[in-house]
């Protein structure tokens, strides 16, 4: 299977999404330049985190014009998995392809440390490996990754089971102290109506060898493989 | 606002804009709750409701104010400001500036 990264003017995990891909999973991976208007023959997509066009204006606000995006919101559209992480994810809201915001974090400070978020639910392209409630081990690296809603909006989230990650503590409890920027209800992740698109501030990409500290994020990417696999036997299409 | 021009008959001014993006009530605002706590230290002890925004200033050629403020409300909309955790205002000036008239509107 073959994973588009796309690369902004900024990205700077592109090539630990690669690595991710590659090493991790045993896939391929191609990088996509923002200024491309096709994704071509792929599977799934992950825009990496970074500092697309210097964070100006607001995070992902001058990104989500690239070119390529038109291609990325059809990809989207028509079912495939698109996975935001960090800056990715702040592109996906800008985009309208998940609801929300993110915002600067509570106390103004980049956090840069281990964090631990429970699964929500498995039945996103994002966790479909996943445990029910399975606790994974994730460093974060943001200043704006207070995600933000509207009461109704926040409602719809909940009620509908969006929220695919939450910040915990080490006995698994959504604490504020377990969260590290604020976050309405402690959301550290959220996906799209029908599960394909997933955003979320952790960065699984640098959790995938016992050296990085946590392999926690290998499993986030075998989900991908799990979706795309099915998808690909489960549908004559 | 796209380039081509026809031949004159659309007389064009130059505006001064200028758009506030401030963060719509309800929504949290750390860096005002930050100004506001370093303010209520230096003995400033009435100032509250602290809210930090953004000042956008540019100009703009339209045929009149009103295009001027439609293009202006739009780029907002698309881009400037996200409705979602911001508000917005517009102000739109006829630029005092040499020479306004780039359409030949004198």
């Amino acid at each position: 299977m073959r994973f588009a990264i796309v690369r902004f003017p900024g990205s700077n995990c592109d090539a630990d999404c690669e690595r991710a891909v590659v090493e991790g999973i045993g896939h391929e991976a191609t990088y996509v330049w923002h200024k491309a208007t096709e994704l071509g023959a792929v599977d799934a997509v992950l825009l990496p985190g970074g500092f697309s066009y210097g964070d100006h204006l607001r995070a992902g606000a001058i990104a989500r014009f690239s070119p390529i995006m038109p291609a990325v919101i059809e990809f989207a559209r028509a079912g495939g998995p698109v996975v935001g992480i960090c800056n990715g994810f702040q592109v996906l809201c800008e985009a309208h392809l998940l609801p929300g915001a993110l915002i600067r974090n509570r106390g103004l400070r980049f956090r840069h440390v281990e964090v631990t978020v429970r699964v929500e639910r498995t039945d996103t392209v994002l966790t479909a490996a996943c445990a029910p409630a399975q606790r994974l081990r994730l460093p974060i690296a943001h200043g704006e990754g207070q995600f933000v809603a509207d009461d109704d909006t926040l409602a719809a989230l909940e009620a509908d089971d969006r929220v695919v990650f939450r910040y915990v503590d080490a006995r698994g409890e959504a604490t504020d102290a377990a969260n590290p920027n604020g976050s309405l209800h402690n959301i550290a992740g959220i996906c799209n109506e029908a599960g394909n698109v997933v955003g979320l501030m952790p960065h699984p990409e640098r959790a995938i060898a016992p050296l990085l500290g946590s392999e926690d994020g290998l499993v986030l990417f075998r989900s991908l493989e799990l979706a795309v696999d099915g998808a690909m036997t489960g549908s004559s299409a | 606002m796209t380039s081509t021009r026809p031949e004159a008959t659309i007389q064009t001014r130059q505006y001064d804009v200028q758009i506030r993006v401030t963060p719509r009530p309800g929504i949290l605002d750390p860096e005002g709750e930050t100004i506001g706590r370093a303010l209520g230290a230096l003995g400033y002890e009435g100032a509250s409701n602290v809210r930090a925004g953004r000042l956008i200033t540019l100009r703009l050629e339209a045929p009149d104010a009103e295009a001027a403020r439609t293009a202006a409300t739009e780029m907002c909309e698309r881009l400037i400001a996200n409705p979602i955790i911001e508000d917005y205002s517009v102000q739109v000036e006829e630029s005092p500036g040499e020479d306004s008239g780039v359409g030949g509107a004198r």
